[in-house]
């Protein structure tokens, strides 16, 4: 029997496998934030130890930072301390630290991949769980918790158990307006919030083939949505082409030995999954969610499911509260419903890629005025490009704010927040409850639904606005 | 970390799915840079109106003073969402032992085990049987026979557990002592990749 793309990095990986229990497997990449690496360092400083790996960990500062004025000292004395923390931490033990005020500095899963740190092949995992971004490169890479952060400091390894195997296969064009945010939103929208927990994703089929990596990498990102251990992509030509001459990708002769190594990076033709879903892309249409997990997603045109109509009645009071929390009526339509901001960024979607298509569907538009606007690009790296593009002058003539790099408004934690009862549509992750803020009401969608409703102030179907 | 045997106490009932670990500790209580403290924000909006300790909600089960115990009962997929293990902390320092639900996502299932909270899988029919239990019932844990009982009726399911999991658990090992025990290995293994 053939064996899969996870099979084939997962056992090139295991140093051993305990009797009875996990695997000790080995990471080649980690990635550090200041969040969920202070109590690991104190762990392993308790236990009298150094890293064990120091080089192949690298460090940035994005989810506690301010978005404006990066060059001030944070203003906020618990961020401050925690960020500072991250910089005494780094330098105390050797690692590699692109931290505020660094033009590499970003989201980790932006600046991994545009650093060409992330290769294919590779076990990658961090202190968050949007890794499996990562896995777009033909990698397995997954979130971890910051005990599991002390273990990789301590051994460069982690214990895991092997997960189960499932291949999401999209076949066919998409439709005009619709693009890879809408891809994920629609399947976990199928399977549930749960739907995968357990099993590590592989996405296949020509509509996968046809997308940019930037495309791949929000697909990828959003698998934990479902409940995945992490997503995946067979690297191809696209894969080498955008890795190629990145800061860390090989060189010379050392990428030729690479490149013939991740070209057996695939799926055997009888390799054999778990589970296999098949997904027509023509049927996929833009897509928003309306209640407070990922799973809860419509397409913009279709109405909010009735809550008396779900039969299962653990999912129907999970509705039912979810719609208190939105204030939104069961079987009404999204259509046409004011909305107060709109924010452009996050691990999913703020790449150069994403900002294009929103510069494109704005240029020479305006935004509506009773909408807030935040424009929050991924990497030091991804501004410096807004810039040389002239992106930035489209986003400002369209009244858009454009802020400095970081985890911004995505998850309610530095000063970028929704105010609580107003609504946001957002290209971030998720919906939960508080996310974006206490009491903050969080909308789902793609970088061009949400260009859509910035010009109109309302929920809109993008294809209005593109002819 | 603590070795955990047996736990024998009454419940916390939670009946809600799909509770995420920004609802178990929002991201603006992350800032800290220890392990400690974090159980007076454990489900901080779900308890109080407005961020305001002087406006516990009532109708919140940890507000409510006739349920208490080291076990949180829940409904299913608990935990999902971010990694953050400030979740298990949260739980860890408020006072509970044991999760008890018919789903875990992946990940808090590991943060937990990490820091010696058990999660507890058990079928969706002895879930609503435990929420369907008065206040003052009490419920059986046993670590090394894995079974989970309803004192009062003795009523009893099997639940999964790690063999290798269960050990540690047992005696409260931990997995980075085991990882560093096995530097050598780690060190062949790299020789062997290059």
């Amino acid at each position: 029997m053939g064996k899969t793309l996870f099979d084939k990095i997962w056992d090139s990986h295991v140093v051993e496998k305990i009797e009875d229990g996990p695997s000790v497997l080995y990471i080649d990449r980690h990635f550090i934030h200041e969040v969920t690496s202070p109590q690991a360092f104190k762990g392993i400083e308790k236990r009298g130890l150094s890293l064990f790996r120091p080089k192949q960990t690298i460090a940035t500062a994005d989810h506690n930072v301010p978005t404006l004025n990066q060059h001030l000292p944070i203003k906020d004395q618990l961020s401050k301390m925690q960020v500072d923390q991250l910089i005494e931490n780094c330098e105390k033990h050797g690692v590699e630290l692109y931290g505020l005020g660094h033009p590499y500095q970003g989201i980790v899963h932006v600046i991994g991949p545009e650093l060409g740190i992330t290769q294919p092949g590779m076990t990658i995992v961090c202190g968050d769980s949007h890794t499996s971004t990562h896995g777009a490169f033909g990698t397995i890479a997954f979130g971890i918790g910051t005990s599991e952060v002390e273990m990789v400091f301590a051994s460069q390894c982690v214990l895991q158990t092997k997960p189960k195997t499932m291949r999401i296969n999209i076949e066919g064009a998409l439709q005009p307006g619709v693009v890879s945010k809408d891809i994920i939103l629609y399947i976990i929208a199928k399977i549930s919030a749960s739907g995968a927990t357990g099993y590590f994703v592989e996405y296949a089929g020509s509509t996968i083939r046809s997308l940019s990596m930037e495309a791949r990498m929000t697909i990828c990102n959003m698998s934990i949505e479902m409940g995945a251990r992490g997503g995946m992509i067979a690297p191809d030509q696209v894969t080498y082409d955008y890795v190629k001459g990145r800061v860390y990708a090989p060189k010379g002769l050392e990428w030729e030995k690479r490149l013939s190594e991740w070209k057996e990076l695939y799926s055997d033709a009888d390799a054999v999954f778990d589970v296999e879903l098949y997904i027509d892309a023509s049927a996929i249409e833009p897509m928003i969610t309306y209640g407070t997990n990922p799973g809860l997603g419509i397409p913009v045109q279709a109405k909010i499911p009735l809550v008396d109509a779900i039969a299962n009645e653990g999912e129907r009071k999970n509705v039912a509260q979810a719609l208190r929390y939105m204030d939104l009526q069961s079987g009404a339509s999204l259509l046409g419903m004011p909305i107060q901001h709109v924010f452009i960024g996050s691990c999913t979607n703020s790449r150069i890629e994403d900002l294009r298509l929103v510069a494109n569907l704005v240029k020479g538009r305006k935004k509506h005025d009773s909408v807030k606007v935040m424009i929050v690009p991924g990497s030091q790296q991804v501004a410096k490009q807004v810039h040389v593009e002239g992106l930035d002058k489209i986003f400002t003539e369209a009244g858009f704010q454009i802020r400095q790099a970081g985890c911004s408004a995505c998850l309610g934690m530095n000063e970028d927040k929704v105010p609580a009862g107003e609504y946001c549509i957002s290209t971030s992750n998720r919906n939960f409850e508080g996310r974006q803020g206490a009491g903050a009401r969080t909308l789902l969608a793609s970088p061009l639904t949400a260009a859509a409703a910035a010009i109109t102030g309302v929920v809109t179907d993008v294809r209005e606005l593109i002819s | 970390m603590q070795a955990l045997k047996e736990i024998h106490s009454s419940f916390v009932p939670l009946p809600v799915e799909n509770v995420d670990t920004d609802q178990i500790i929002p991201a603006r209580f992350l800032k800290a840079t220890t392990r400690d403290g974090f159980g007076k924000n454990l489900f901080r909006d779900w308890r109080y109106e407005n961020d305001d300790e002087a406006k516990p909600k009532a109708d919140f089960v940890l507000n409510q003073p006739n349920f208490s115990g080291s076990i949180l009962v829940a409904g299913k997929n608990f935990g999902c969402g971010s990694s953050r293990e400030h979740a298990a902390w949260s739980l860890l320092d408020y006072g509970f032992k044991a999760v008890v639900s018919s789903f875990f996502a992946d990940i808090f299932k590991n943060n937990a085990l990490n820091n010696g909270v058990l999660p507890v899988i058990v079928s969706e029919p002895f879930l609503q049987k435990i929420f369907s239990l008065d206040s003052a019932d009490r419920l059986r844990i046993d670590v090394a026979a894995q079974t989970i009982t309803i004192e009062k009726t003795a009523e009893q399911e099997f639940f999964e557990l790690n063999p290798y999991k269960k050990t540690c658990l047992l005696n409260g090992y931990d997995d980075i002592d085991f990882l560093i025990s096995r530097k050598s290995a780690i060190e062949q293994f790299e020789l062997a990749k290059v």
